[in-house]
């Protein structure tokens, strides 16, 4: 059960809605909350949803927080938001439950104040997150809990490729960057952590289920840029692409497109060939041919428009020196 | 074999061989070009905080006593009485209607414009989430440089809470447009008093 109002999952680990636009989110308003669904309005639509949550916080028999940083050595669990909504959670009902990754873990206190100053900034170009906020026991009458979750972490810290992907801090700037994710949205990964960091990390937790997506990517290394904690992201996702072609994960139609692109990536005449027609059945092929159980890329996506000339035959046109073949010099 | 066993017993397998000594942690000083007190207002105020200035400090406190807003106002420090009690017995949810909410920070940095509170100075930690705007009275004096400086503090030890705010509660999810005002205190504004 998604807690979402729309039945979705989030779509990005810092700005879970951010896939949607303010008419959308009035539209979800409207129907779950109440609102007027004409009144797209931001501050309506935010202060709706405040006055919507309070009576649900208040009366809560127990808040769940995740953590973003723990410490070893004095029992802290650390969690940075800007709505004030884990410190609303995790203070008012007489439970409180963290959540935390076996990762999270960092050994002192001192190196919060390296980490807390990487996060914010790294995330949202910001100093702090608005609230950063230090749970070490329960409160005054009330009960605390902390879940550590493995799932898959132990064996990756294992993996010599991999291992080292643990130290992501979840500040979503790969995503940021990603110029496949900012395209296609956090839902198309169709798992907990979408974008680049998504790519080498949720194989360790389902193998078979994630052996696509390390091909979602352009590798182009952007993400690697980026990464605060210096995660070489873009090599680890080819290096995925290595173990799962030697584990025969390749689904026969990919190994086979593979195959061909490998033939007409070698042939440019081939290739020129192939872009036009390409482009040319993409216009006029009907919808189902296109979208087919076959090609498993368009069950949560939609394909590009195809541009109605290659730019090859664009540059022969008009840039082109009467050169008999088209080719661009 | 228990499931902590099990998770301890992979994470010694799987070590990363070699050795992996404790980095010592370099130190980052701040620019305080303007000064200390300046740079903490300056940042203070970009992430939508809000300053009472009055001089000297006596006219402070009438100021914030005179823009108290709102039928409920709660304190926690004796320089301000308000009209509801506080103490640690009151229930979390019970400061839902509280209007003003007032505390003192145990210290601001300047780096960050951030203040600090444990569970000591809010006596009950929902008063500086459910209020709707929350008075903060901070000592110039107590205003420390960067981050680094205030995890020196042994609260960080010894506290159960301890809480940065930087700026009232805030939202960028609809759209990224800015709502300062998303769950928790729709302003915060410093006061700068002096520890009596």
């Amino acid at each position: 059960v998604w807690i979402q109002l729309d039945g979705e999952p989030p779509s990005n680990i810092i700005g879970p809605a951010v896939h949607k636009t303010r008419g959308d989110v009035a539209e979800v308003f409207a129907r779950s909350l109440g609102t007027d669904s004409k009144n797209d309005d931001v501050h309506y639509l935010a202060k709706a949803q405040r006055e919507a949550t309070r009576p649900i916080i208040l009366k809560a028999d127990a808040g769940l927080t995740g953590c973003n940083f723990a410490v070893a050595e004095s029992g802290t669990v650390t969690v940075c938001t800007n709505e004030g909504n884990a410190d609303l959670s995790a203070n008012v009902p007489p439970l409180h439950i963290v959540s935390m990754g076996i990762e999270k873990l960092i050994p002192r206190v001192a190196d919060l104040g390296v980490f807390i100053r990487l996060l914010a900034r790294n995330a949202l170009g910001v100093p702090m997150t608005q609230y950063t906020s230090h749970f070490r026991k329960p409160r005054f009458g009330a009960e605390m809990h902390i879940v550590i979750v493995d799932n898959g972490r132990s064996g990756r810290l294992g993996m010599e490729e991999f291992w080292t992907s643990l130290k992501c801090i979840r500040c979503g700037a790969c995503m940021a960057t990603c110029p496949v994710y900012r395209r296609s949205g956090g839902l198309s990964y169709d798992a907990t952590y979408a974008g680049p960091i998504g790519l080498i990390i949720n194989p360790t937790t389902d193998f078979h289920k994630y052996s696509s997506l390390p091909f979602v990517s352009t590798l182009n290394g952007s993400c690697t840029n980026v990464c605060p904690v210096k995660i070489n992201i873009h090599e680890q996702i080819f290096a995925w692409r290595k173990v799962i072609a030697e584990k025969g994960e390749l689904p026969i139609a990919k190994a086979a497109m593979m195959k061909a692109a490998g033939t007409i990536l070698s042939h440019p005449q081939l290739y020129r060939l192939a872009v036009s027609s390409a482009g040319m059945a993409l216009r006029h092929l009907p919808h189902f041919l296109v979208y087919n159980r076959l090609n498993t890329w368009t069950r949560g996506r939609e394909m590009p428009q195809a541009p109605r000339e290659t730019f090859h035959s664009w540059w022969a046109k008009n840039r082109g020196r009467s050169n008999s073949d088209g080719a661009a010099q | 074999v228990t499931d902590r066993e099990a998770i301890l017993a992979a994470v010694a397998r799987n070590r990363p061989s070699g050795h992996h000594p404790l980095p010592s942690i370099p130190r980052f000083p701040q620019p305080e070009e303007c000064g200390r007190l300046a740079t903490f207002l300056r940042n203070f105020a970009a992430m939508g905080g809000s300053v009472f200035t009055g001089s000297p400090e006596t006219d402070t406190i009438e100021l914030v006593r005179g823009q108290l807003n709102g039928p409920v106002i709660c304190s926690a420090v004796p320089e301000i009485e308000g009209n509801r009690k506080l103490d640690k017995f009151v229930r979390p949810s019970d400061l839902a209607d509280v209007d003003v909410g007032i505390v003192r920070a145990l210290l601001g940095v300047a780096e960050t414009g951030s203040v600090l509170f444990t569970e000591d100075e809010l006596a009950v930690n929902t008063l500086a989430y459910l209020a709707q705007h929350l008075v903060v009275l901070l000592d110039p004096d107590d205003i420390v440089s960067g981050l680094q400086d205030a995890y020196e503090r042994s609260e960080f030890h010894r506290a159960g809470y301890a809480v940065f705010h930087t700026g009232p509660s805030a939202t960028g999810d609809i759209e990224g447009v800015l709502i300062l005002g998303a769950q928790g205190v729709r302003t915060l504004t410093v006061a700068l008093i002096s520890r009596s």
